[in-house]
C-alpha cells in the first residue's frame, strides 16, 4: 500500500505489512476449519495454528502501525483496510477446499515461512528479529506438523494420494511468488533487514523436496509463478470475500469498541 | 460444555455385588473403570459421559459461526481458543467413556445416526456478536452450575475430567460477561444487541437443567448413585440467583415480566420456560437441528479420506520397520 507521505520509513512498513498479511490470511483460513475437522485431534491442532498466527498478526501490523507513525492499530490494519491494500501472498488466500490442500498449502507456506523467519532473526532491525525469534519456534513445530500429514496423506490410500496430487498441481502456481524480489525487498535487503526472497528458494526446495519425495508426490515441473499479492497489484477473488466476512462488524459499526 | 442429565435404569443384579457397590458409592468412594458396577450403571453413564461430549463438540459449531467475524484479533484469538478448548473437552469425556468398554466412533456414529443427544441449548442460533458473549455468560453458566456437583460424581475418570473442565468453563464464562460488558456498556447498537441476545437466550438457558423435578421420572436412581448430585430445580433457582444481579449490573432486562425477589423464600421467584418448545427442539424440532447435525455428519463424512489415508499410512510405516528389522 502507498505509505502516507509522512511515514518515516515506507519500506519497513511495507515489508511488515506483507509478514502480517500473510499470518493474518492464512489464520483467518485455518480458522474457518474450527468445528469441522476430519477428527478432534485435528480440530485442535488447526485451532493452534491459526491462534499462533494471528499472534504473530498482532505483532507484525503492530509494528507496521509504530514504523507508520500514524496512529494506526494492528486491529486498524487488519479490519479497516480493502483488498488492494492487503500484502499477502496469493498462496494463503486460496480457499480450503478440502483437508488436503489446506494442510498442502499450509506446508508450503510454513517451509518459506521457517526459511524466511530463521533468517529474519539476524535482523538488523531489532523489532523484526525480536518478533521472529518468537515466531520461528512455533513455525518450526507448524511445518513439523504440516509435513508429517501431507506425508501421511501423499503415502496414504490411493483416494488420498490422489487428493494431495491434486492440492499439489493446484497450488504450486502459487510458490513462486515468495521468491521474486521487487524493489521493496531489494531496499529492505540492502539495509540487512530481511533477506533477498530469491535465496531462501535452495532451502525451500530441499526441504519441499525431501517432503514430497516421502510423501510419494511428484512436483509439477512447471515455475509459472501467479503474482500480485505481495504488491496488492492483483489479488485473487477470493480474497474480497474473505474481508468481507472478516470485516464485518467493524465496517457495520464503525467507531464501536468490542 | 453442558451435562444433560438423562435416564438410568436399575437392572437385575447379583444382591451382594449390588449392596456392595452401594455400600461404596455411600461411603464416598470412585468407582473405577475396573471396578465391578452395575449393568444400569454403566449404561447410565455411557449415556450421560457421550451426550455430554457430542455436546461439547456439536457445542463448537454455534460459536464457531462467528470465529471469522469476530470484530477485532484480540477477540478471534480468544473466541478461537474457546471452541478449541470445546474439543478437548470432547476428548477428554471420549475417553472417560471409552474406559466403560465404549470406543469414541462408536459413539460418534451413535451421534450421527440420532441414537445419542447432545445438549439442545445448541439447537438455538447465534445471531449477533452479542450472542458470544450470551453463550458465554448463560450457557457456559448454567453448564458450570451443572457441572461443578458432577466434580464429585462417583465415577473415577467422568469425576477427573469435570475437575479439568469445570477450571476452563470458569474462564469461559467471564470472558462472556467480558462481551457482554462491553456491548452493554457500548453504542446504542451494541447495546440493542445485547438486550437482544439475553431475551433469546434466558429461557433456553433456564431449560438446560432439565424439566422439573416433579416431571422427571429418572433422576432418582441417578441420585442414588451419585451419578446425579442435585436436582434439576435446585440447580435452576441457583442459576436464576446469581444471574438476575448479573443483568442488572449490565443494564439490560431480563425477560421475564413475573421475575421478583421472595424476600421470604430468599430467592428470585420466576417464570418456568415453555416446556412445549424444550420437548419440541428435544424432538429435533429446533431452529438449528437439522442444521447441526448436517454440519456433523458432513465433517465426518468429508473426512472418511483423511481418517483412512492416515490409517494406512500408519500401517505401511509400521510394515517398513518390521521389514526393516
Amino acid at each position: 500500500m502507498t505509505a502516507p507521505a509522512a511515514c518515516p520509513d515506507p519500506a519497513l512498513f511495507e515489508f511488515c505489512l506483507r509478514m502480517g498479511d500473510n499470518t493474518l490470511v492464512l489464520g483467518h483460513r485455518v480458522s474457518e476449519w474450527c468445528g469441522h475437522a476430519p477428527v478432534i485431534e485435528e480440530d485442535i491442532a488447526l485451532a493452534n495454528t491459526a491462534l499462533d498466527l494471528i499472534g504473530q498478526t498482532q505483532l507484525w501490523l503492530g509494528l507496521a502501525g509504530e514504523v507508520e507513525g500514524a496512529g494506526r492499530s494492528a486491529d486498524d490494519l487488519a479490519f479497516l483496510r480493502d483488498a488492494w491494500d492487503f500484502r499477502n501472498l496469493l498462496l494463503v488466500e486460496r480457499p480450503n477446499r478440502d483437508f488436503g490442500h489446506t494442510l498442502l498449502r499450509q506446508c508450503l507456506f510454513d517451509a518459506w515461512h521457517l526459511e524466511m523467519l530463521t533468517a529474519l532473526c539476524g535482523s538488523s532491525e531489532p523489532r523484526v528479529s525480536e518478533i521472529s525469534q518468537k515466531a520461528v519456534k512455533e513455525v518450526s513445530y507448524h511445518l513439523e506438523r504440516s509435513a508429517d500429514t501431507v506425508i501421511g496423506l501423499g503415502d496414504g490410500t490411493p483416494e488420498s494420494h490422489a487428493r494431495m496430487q491434486d492440492a499439489l498441481d493446484r497450488l504450486w502456481p502459487y510458490v513462486g511468488e515468495a521468491f521474486l524480489p521487487d524493489a521493496i525487498d531489494a531496499e529492505v535487503a540492502a539495509r540487512g533487514i530481511a533477506p533477498d526472497p530469491a535465496s531462501l528458494r535452495a532451502g525451500f526446495d530441499a526441504r519441499i523436496g525431501a517432503i514430497l519425495a516421502e510423501a510419494t508426490l511428484s512436483l509439477p515441473d512447471s515455475r509459472f509463478a501467479h503474482q500480485g499479492g505481495k504488491t496488492g497489484v492483483r489479488h485473487t477473488e477470493d480474497l474480497g470475500h474473505m474481508l468481507a466476512t472478516m470485516q464485518f462488524l467493524q465496517r457495520a459499526y464503525p467507531g464501536a469498541t468490542w | 460444555m453442558y451435562a444433560q442429565m438423562i435416564q438410568s435404569e436399575a437392572t437385575a443384579e447379583d444382591p451382594d455385588k449390588l449392596a456392595a457397590f452401594e455400600a461404596r458409592i455411600a461411603a464416598g468412594e470412585k468407582i473405577e473403570p475396573k471396578d465391578w458396577m452395575p449393568a444400569g450403571y454403566r449404561k447410565t453413564l455411557i449415556r450421560q459421559i457421550g451426550q455430554h461430549a457430542h455436546s461439547e463438540i456439536v457445542g463448537q459449531l454455534p460459536e464457531g459461526n462467528w470465529i471469522t467475524r469476530a470484530p477485532t484479533l484480540e477477540r478471534k484469538a480468544i473466541l478461537l481458543a474457546k471452541v478449541q478448548d470445546e474439543a478437548g473437552h470432547g476428548l477428554y469425556l471420549y475417553c472417560a467413556a471409552e474406559t466403560l468398554g465404549v470406543s469414541r466412533d462408536e459413539l460418534t456414529e451413535m451421534l450421527l445416526d440420532g441414537r445419542m443427544k447432545y445438549s439442545s441449548i445448541f439447537n438455538y442460533p447465534t445471531l449477533t456478536w452479542a450472542d458470544m458473549g450470551a453463550v458465554g455468560w448463560l450457557v457456559d453458566g448454567a453448564a458450570i452450575m451443572n457441572q461443578v456437583p458432577l466434580q464429585r460424581t462417583s465415577y473415577g475418570p467422568y469425576s477427573r475430567a469435570m475437575i479439568r473442565i469445570c477450571k476452563e468453563e470458569s474462564f469461559h464464562q467471564r470472558q462472556g460477561y467480558d462481551i457482554m460488558m462491553k456491548m452493554a456498556f457500548g453504542t446504542p447498537a451494541q447495546k440493542r444487541m445485547a438486550q437482544d441476545a439475553l431475551n433469546r437466550f434466558w429461557y433456553p438457558a433456564l431449560m438446560m437443567f432439565g424439566p422439573s423435578d416433579k416431571e422427571s421420572v429418572h433422576s432418582a436412581q441417578s441420585m442414588a448413585w451419585k451419578i446425579k448430585m442435585n436436582t434439576n430445580d435446585e440447580l435452576r433457582q441457583k442459576f436464576v440467583d446469581e444471574t438476575v444481579p448479573q443483568a442488572e449490573y449490565l443494564g439490560l432486562t431480563v425477560p421475564d415480566p413475573d421475575l421478583k425477589w421472595n424476600e421470604e423464600r430468599g430467592h428470585y421467584d420466576f417464570s418456568e420456560p415453555d416446556w412445549s418448545e424444550f420437548f419440541d427442539v428435544l424432538k429435533g424440532n429446533g431452529p438449528c437441528n437439522a442444521d447441526r447435525m448436517e454440519a456433523r455428519q458432513q465433517a465426518w463424512a468429508e473426512g472418511q479420506w483423511v481418517r483412512d489415508g492416515l490409517m494406512a499410512h500408519a500401517r505401511k510405516r509400521a510394515a517398513r520397520r518390521v521389514a526393516a528389522e
